[in-house]
């Protein structure tokens, strides 16, 4: 069950049923007009946008593999989704093409016992501006894959914790390369006077394990840059602002905290808000102050973030279901002021 | 120099008093010494400088002698003082302002945003949705297994026969080093429902999990204090079988509702209890006590108490979601000294 929810109006809008295949959605993804939605045993399918329509057949079909744990769409390339899960390898499938994943990895080498290394991919990010692959196990390994690459294995592997590491986000990196894809028009931190179009390089991931132990890592070189520390249960939700080095975390712990991930690394905000988190989405818009009088403006806005701006969908629990609903965080958030010019609200995608 | 040596002779208290007082000030007043020399001085009378403390006197003896005085000066103020705000109060009587209440760690306790609101629906929602529902709902019994860390000693053992009298409808089992994720499915398929694993260390019980079973929150404990039946001074016979009361105490955070009604769900839940026997888990500063008493009441306002039964005290270490499972199950709430405890007002539970 897929449900449509507005934070204008602060109530769903419209539900639609997407049967089929058991477990929970791991993954939710919208593409031209197309809703994407991939459940726990591996059937990824594809429906049209339209929900006025009966519960029709979806438009595809595809068995990904039971034991997925995320499936995420490329915010670049909306026909490409990658799925990851516990004994089921990191592939990447585009919609369009055909049936056969468009890149598959493949395990690492046997260890130095000579017993093969399990897989259990919890998250997975894309890179953009390039092909690559970010995954974070559950077997506290974080690794880089390149599908343009000729190797199948990851291209980078790094460790942290000793504990699964359950979400990662990409960080804006402080650096500018011009003229690339369109980003932000915002500036952060050392910014010289840079030309119009120009792009944040990422270099660096921050992962959230069980214990509520986050860390950025970067993956150019597969070190640990630092730690950020207030978390007391296990890290569920996580994703950076795109242009302001903050970062908003939500987990088992019931409260959603806001760090300042530079200059200096530190706890900026926290909510308490009183169930328990299982995701977090942040508004696309930079200036939501600014705003709430005048009407939305979508020129100002990066392309990929409109389309998070549009969905807000939110699944049903099934009154069995060990997590309770987050939707009344999320009202409960709307109802607060937010002293930040942007709103985390709070909608499970992948959610249980 | 001369003079101080006329003086050591005739060592007393008050000689050294008075040699003190003139020892006092030091460099650049010595023709100020001479001068006082003959003078009888009061013998507890001393005329300090200013921005001269007692820690700079060099001479241990005499140090120490200035400030015993001091102290002794401090307190007989301190106790007149007293005396003066106790007349003062019996002289106004009835308008008299009431007692200022002193102030405490848990009076000073940081306000807690957690904090349970007993109408909040969201939380009830919670509640009802949770995995002690069925428990609450009566729809499950509860049935516990209580066992050990493997090769326990005599008092961990005697703590878990004692343990399993206070509790009912508990069973004892040795562990036979058994692993903790291969008893879960087999007590999950003889319809247990919590799971107690008293951990042992050097000879003592340390440690303590309570896992509820069909995918229930697994608590860590650390534990101390125990106290066996024959330890506890001025007790009672032996508990009977009646289903004992439970008393939960102060445990007002989100987490502490939590655990709370963990403790709820090992008794049966039936309001119509038979039987004095009541076992109380009081939470004071994040630690939690717990007693067996058995009461009666002597007339409507007193009560008579006799303590049964083991006494402990836990402190929670984490709470992980689901059944026991240390490395690889998420944690609602791990507690991390370093971060958590760095103010003496704030508590978690």
């Amino acid at each position: 069950m897929v449900r449509r929810f507005s934070t204008e109006e602060g109530a769903f809008q419209c539900q639609r049923h997407c049967p089929g295949g058991e477990g929970t959605f791991r993954g939710l993804a919208q593409a031209n007009d197309t809703l994407i939605t991939c459940v726990d045993s591996g059937v990824l399918r594809v429906w049209h946008g339209d929900d006025k329509e009966a519960p029709s057949d979806p438009l595809l079909e595809l068995k990904v593999g039971p034991g997925v744990c995320r499936m995420r769409q490329d915010p670049a390339q909306p026909h490409l989704v990658a799925t990851g899960g516990k004994e089921n390898a990191l592939k990447v499938w585009d919609l369009q093409g055909s049936e056969e994943p468009v890149f598959r990895a493949k395990n690492v080498r046997n260890d130095w016992l000579d017993l093969r290394v399990p897989i259990w991919d919890q998250d997975v990010q894309f890179v953009p501006g390039s092909q690559k692959l970010i995954t974070c196990t559950g077997y506290h390994q974080v690794r880089m894959y390149d599908p343009a690459s000729s190797q199948r294995r990851p291209v980078l592997e790094t460790t942290f914790g000793e504990y699964p590491l359950t979400a990662m986000t990409l960080t804006p990196g402080g650096k500018w390369v011009p003229k690339g894809p369109g980003w932000g028009s915002e500036g952060i931190l050392h910014s010289p006077p840079t030309p119009p179009a120009s792009c944040l390089l990422h270099s660096s991931v921050i992962v959230g394990n069980t214990h509520g132990q986050l860390a950025e890592i970067d993956f150019r070189q597969g070190r640990l840059l630092g730690c950020l520390k207030g978390l007391a249960g296990s890290v569920r939700g996580l994703q950076c602002h795109p242009t302001k080095p903050l970062l908003a975390s939500c987990g088992l712990d019931r409260v959603l905290r806001i760090h300042r991930i530079q200059n200096p690394r530190g706890l900026e905000h926290k909510v308490y808000l009183k169930s328990r988190l299982n995701c977090l989405l942040l508004s696309g818009r930079a200036n939501w102050r600014d705003e709430l009088e005048e009407p939305r403006k979508h020129s100002e806005e990066p392309p990929e973030n409109t389309e998070v701006d549009e969905l807000w969908a939110s699944l049903e629990v099934a009154a069995k279901r060990k997590l309770p609903r987050v939707d009344q965080g999320l009202r409960a958030l709307e109802a607060q002021k937010r002293k930040k010019r942007w709103p985390a609200a709070l909608s499970p995608q992948p959610c249980e | 120099m001369a003079k101080t040596r006329e003086k050591s002779g005739g060592s007393g208290k008050k000689s050294l008093k008075r040699k003190a007082a003139m020892e006092e000030p030091r460099e650049g007043s010595v023709a100020g010494d001479g001068a006082t020399e003959g003078v009888v001085q009061p013998p507890k009378a001393t005329a300090l400088p200013p921005g001269f403390s007692i820690s700079e006197i060099k001479n241990k003896q005499r140090r120490h002698l200035m400030f015993t005085r001091w102290k002794q000066q401090q307190r007989k103020e301190k106790l007149a003082a007293k005396k003066k705000l106790k007349k003062e109060r019996e002289a106004l009587g009835d308008k008299a302002p009431p007692k200022p209440v002193p102030k405490t760690i848990d009076n000073q306790r940081v306000y807690d945003e957690t904090t349970v609101d007993p109408n909040d629906e969201e939380v009830a929602y919670d509640e009802a949705t949770d995995e002690f529902a069925p428990y609450f709902n009566r729809q499950t019994s509860p049935k516990i297994l209580i066992t050990t860390s493997d090769r326990p000693h005599g008092r961990t053992v005697r703590l878990c026969q004692q343990l399993s009298t206070v509790i009912p409808n508990s069973h004892v089992y040795y562990r036979r080093g058994l692993a903790l994720k291969k008893i879960i499915p087999q007590c999950i398929s003889r319809d247990f429902t919590d799971l107690i694993v008293i951990n042992e260390d050097r000879k003592i019980p340390n440690g303590l999990i309570l896992s509820h079973l069909p995918d229930g929150p697994t608590a860590h404990f650390k534990m101390s204090s125990v106290r066996l039946r024959k330890e506890i001074k001025r007790r009672g016979k032996d508990p009977t079988e009646h289903v004992p009361e439970i008393i939960l105490n102060n445990f007002t955070t989100r987490l502490g509702h939590s655990i709370g009604r963990m403790f709820a769900s090992l008794f049966p839940h039936n309001p119509q209890f038979i039987g004095r026997q009541v076992a109380t888990f009081h939470n004071q500063r994040d630690y939690i006590f717990f007693r067996f008493h058995r009461y009666i009441f002597r007339s409507e306002k007193k009560v008579g108490i006799q303590e049964l039964g083991p006494r402990f005290t836990l402190k929670l270490r984490s709470l992980q979601k689901g059944t026991f499972d240390s490395k690889y199950g998420e944690y609602e709430w791990v507690h991390k000294p370093r971060e958590m405890d760095t103010s003496r007002r704030k508590f978690h539970l």
